[in-house]
């Protein structure tokens, strides 16, 4: 039942607004594929062509070996849930999942049962006959949901289905979604601009920023080894520091940060003695020295948090700097005011060309067609 | 790849191309071409051949023709500015205070709004002119004059008693919309009383008002009934137009359309004054906290009741009076000593096919342009291409155009040529249609703009082309506000007069018709006993109104 969805070349221009500039994915057979970036980047713009609701002038659109492009909106065999559901309120929750069946020619018997089987799965059997505004946010997110998968789709659409919901709902609902997707192994398309719930959903990830693909690869890959600056800002915090490569010896490269704490990071391509180099540090890729080595700088906030504690560290670079440490491995904490060494984890952190703000470390790529 | 191509190919042929064609093939024949008609015999006369400027120049130096110009814009002008001083203060008071018996007030408001002009005027006449009814009492036993309810005054009176509800209805509509912080936000900042409602809830509401006066403007502009009972010798434009048109001497359809043309420029100028004006100042409020009338006491109290109960009073009195004389028996055109019901009979013996008329071509007319105007709605709000922007314009049309002369333009095209229509009740049925659009578009667009489009898209990827989405979706969405919309078309469709007076024949007149011929041959019992069943019909249907949107107000 599931399929692979091709996409080739795709442009779209609103006037001589370039929403999309020439992208192609592949996305999987089953998996759950997120779209992910800041407002405005065309995601939605993205997944809507999928849909058909945006029409595709340039490039095409396959599933499977069936290009899709002339296909009208309601032939192409998908099921969408929206970013406000759009639940038909003069609808019961039982006729709004019977409805898509009810097209299908299939006897009233058969539709009973796939709705009763999917009102099982998503857990909504026991509100089947209320109108949506007697249900909550998080049932009729379950409700759009069934309605979209109860005609067993090729490819199931999400735009931005969690938006809506608050905090601890949207924490269930994530995994209600991940976990039903998984069961009836559809392939998904997910849209977010929530980078937590994209890691925590999602089979691969594709980060778009300016109506361009930034990187595709798994939640680990991108948050571990990011493609670009703009990757690597933009999922999680990175402080960015300031390096000089000394010597580079095949893969290895020699670094002082800072003018002050020396490195040595494996696994670089291209490294050249002199050049100057984007140090990409995450906030827990800090260690704190004890023996007063590393970076120098004076602690301006401290945030106990409980399981960690940050501090915003002035040592007289560009930005101030982030360090997040373990409490449970923090040898003492250290207070406003007071001095504090900063060490790197060197098989952590990223290196990117000052230049382009490309990745500097092997086997990193932006994605792989 | 050709550009043509590039434009096109996104483009299915659908159930809206379909509906597209069949508005454009609507309006082309029934808005466009009359319209266009008139444009050009504006420049033609029988004088002269080919184009000419003869109308206009007649017009403008004759000055029986440059009085009633002036004439018009006077008393329509007077009576928009009082009506605003009247209305916006009603409305303030009953939205800010509590009001006793306000469901009764409003109700007696909107049927003085909804009833014709004309039949006010009528009345007015018959309780306060030479023979009327007060003006004898008075005189006889207490020697008072009553000043004169003819010419400007009359008209002003009618006018301003019958279109202040409009005024008062935006308003209260707008107040209402006023989140309670902002009046409460300025009182903490030490403004209150009259300055704050000056300095906030005025100019929030502004644009409301705006909007209302120019509906009065437009109504006031274009009425015929009132100056022509009421106006003895004050002339109007819209009284010139039929009077051309009717001449004894032959009809002049050159020179009426001429001064058609001068009257559809100024409506249209004050039209889109306000459309520019409200363009710019145009103010989204977040509601969280709605308006609670506050009770009142003590002098304030009675102040503000009795200025209520005034108002209400003076613009239900025409229509109870009717309703009291339809009783009384006549004899041929004179009253006669007693009560009963000898009105109602005649009316059933001599003017029943009025009546089934009336209701007739009400109920089709609804059927069509609820129909017509949803599918139009729809294509405006959610088809945004060329032919859904020209619609946008045709829909708006007809605001501007009086009565009078729509009827007029559409006897024009329509009586000779290839379609012939003057005298079918076709005619009048289309009058009605086009007439009636732009509400019908409005209240529907409203609704339309309320409905989510992902929900029509949940449809489609639901395997559910576009016109099954429409009817098992949008429209059950949309019906709710359809309905109540049909009946306030309803209401105004049965009222109408100003353009079936210039297309009824004797088969084909209606009620609001032959209540204008009774009073002008003197038939004022049965005048009086069909206004009342016309009055009865509104009632009922505003009773239904309330029953089935079960809202406690009408929105315009």
């Amino acid at each position: 039942m599931a399929i692979s969805i091709h996409i080739k070349n795709v442009m779209k221009k609103y006037d001589d607004n370039v929403v999309i500039k020439d992208l192609s994915v592949d996305i999987k057979n089953g998996e759950l594929f997120t779209l992910l970036g800041p407002s405005g980047c065309g995601k939605t713009t993205l997944l809507r062509m999928i849909a058909g609701f945006n029409s595709i002038e340039h490039g095409t659109i396959a599933f499977d070996d069936t290009v899709i492009n002339k296909i009208p909106v309601h032939k192409r065999s998908f099921g969408m849930v929206f970013q406000n559901y759009a639940i038909f309120p003069n609808m019961t929750v039982y006729r709004n999942i019977e409805y898509g069946l009810k097209n299908k020619h299939l006897s009233k018997e058969e539709i009973r049962q796939r709705v009763e089987e999917i009102m099982e799965i998503v857990q909504i059997t026991q509100y089947q006959d209320r109108y949506p505004d007697k249900l909550s946010g998080g049932q009729q997110q379950r409700v759009a949901l069934a309605r979209a998968i109860a005609v067993r789709p090729q490819v199931l659409l999400m735009d931005e289905p969690l938006s809506n919901l608050d905090a601890k709902l949207r924490l269930e609902m994530r995994e209600a979604i991940h976990e039903i997707q998984k069961k009836i192994g559809i392939t998904t398309v997910y849209v977010t601009h929530d980078q937590e719930e994209a890691l925590a959903i999602s089979d691969r990830i594709a980060i778009m920023n300016k109506g361009d693909i930034q990187q595709i690869e798994t939640p680990e890959r991108i948050y571990s080894r990011p493609y670009n600056t703009f990757v690597a800002d933009f999922i999680g915090h990175s402080n960015s520091l300031k390096g000089r490569v000394d010597r580079a010896e095949g893969d290895q490269v020699f670094i002082t940060v800072e003018g002050q704490l020396p490195i040595r990071v494996e696994h670089v391509k291209d490294g050249k003695e002199g050049q100057e180099i984007l140090v990409y540090v995450r906030p827990e890729e800090f260690v704190i020295n004890q023996a007063g080595q590393g970076i120098v700088g004076t602690v301006k906030v401290k945030q106990f948090l409980g399981k960690y504690v940050n501090y915003i560290v002035d040592a007289g670079t560009d930005n101030l700097i982030e360090v997040s440490s373990d409490t449970n491995s923090a040898e003492r904490i250290y207070g406003p005011g007071e001095e504090i060494y900063l060490t790197v984890n060197e098989k952590r952190i990223n290196l990117f060309d000052k230049d382009t703000g490309i990745t500097q470390m092997e086997g990193v790529e932006s994605h792989v067609l | 790849m050709s550009s043509k191509r590039n434009l096109l190919s996104g483009y299915r042929f659908d159930f809206w191309s379909v509906v597209t064609v069949i508005s454009m093939v609507f309006f082309g024949m029934f808005l466009v071409i009359p319209v266009g008609r008139m444009f050009i015999y504006a420049f033609q006369s029988e004088s002269a051949s080919g184009f000419t400027l003869d109308n206009f120049v007649k017009f403008f130096s004759r000055e029986y023709y440059r009085n009633a110009l002036f004439n018009s814009i006077k008393v329509v002008v007077c009576a928009t500015v009082l009506v605003i001083l009247i209305g916006v203060p009603l409305a303030y008071i009953t939205t800010t205070f509590q009001i006793r018996f306000k469901r009764l007030i409003d109700i007696l408001v909107v049927i003085s709004m909804l009833s014709p002009p004309f039949i006010g005027a009528y009345s007015w006449i018959l309780m306060f002119g030479r023979s009327g009814t007060f003006t004898v009492f008075l005189k006889k036993y207490l020697g008072l004059k009553v000043p004169s309810v003819y010419g400007f005054t009359g008209i002003l009176l009618v006018f301003i008693l019958k279109l202040f509800p409009y005024i008062y209805m935006y308003t209260k509509g707008a107040l209402k919309k006023v989140d309670a912080s902002l009046g409460e936000a300025a009182e903490s900042l030490g403004y209150y009383g009259v300055r704050k409602i000056l300095t906030v809830s005025l100019p929030l509401v502004a644009p409301t008002i705006l909007a209302g006066g120019t509906i009065v403007f437009l109504r006031a502009f274009a009425d015929y009934g009132t100056p022509r009972l009421i106006g003895e010798g004050y002339s109007t434009l819209p009284v010139i137009i039929y009077t051309e048109w009717i001449s004894e001497n032959g009809s002049n359809a050159f020179f009426a359309s001429a001064v058609a043309l001068i009257m559809m420029g100024v409506a249209a100028l004050v039209f889109s004054l306000q459309k520019y004006i409200s363009n710019r100042k145009n103010y989204t409020m977040s509601m969280l906290n709605p308006p609670k009338p506050k009770k009142l006491h003590g002098a304030a109290n009675i102040l503000a009741h009795g200025y209520v109960y005034l108002i209400t009073l003076l613009a239900s009195l025409p229509q109870i009076y009717i309703i009291v004389i339809s009783f009384r028996n006549t004899k041929g055109i004179m009253w006669a000593e007693g009560y009963g019901i000898g009105n109602y009979l005649t009316v059933f013996d001599k003017a029943r096919s009025s009546i089934t008329n009336t209701f007739k071509f009400g109920i089709i007319a609804i059927l069509i342009v609820v129909v017509l105007g949803t599918l139009f709605a729809y294509l405006t709000v959610r088809k945004k291409n060329i032919f859904s922007s020209i619609l946008d314009v045709l829909i708006m049309f007809p605001y501007v155009i009086p009565g009078t002369i729509f009827g007029l333009i559409l006897l024009m095209s329509y009586n000779a040529g290839p379609i012939v229509l003057s005298g079918t009740m076709a005619i009048i049925i289309v009058s009605y249609v086009i007439r009636r659009m732009p509400y019908t578009v409005r209240s529907s667009s409203a609704i339309l703009r309320q409905i989510s489009p992902s929900i029509e898209e949940a449809s489609q990827s639901l395997g559910y082309s576009s016109m099954p989405t429409f009817f098992h979706v949008t429209m059950p969405l949309m019906t709710p506000g359809i309905v109540s919309g049909a009946i306030l078309s309803w209401i105004t469709i049965i009222n109408e007069l100003s353009s079936t007076l210039m297309l009824y024949t004797s088969r084909t007149a209606t009620m609001s018709v032959a209540i204008f011929q009774e009073i002008n041959r003197g038939g004022y019992g049965t005048a009086a006993a069909l206004s009342t069943i016309l009055t009865v019909t509104m009632v009922v249907s505003l009773l239904l109104f309330f029953k089935l949107t079960g809202s406690e107000d009408i929105d315009l």
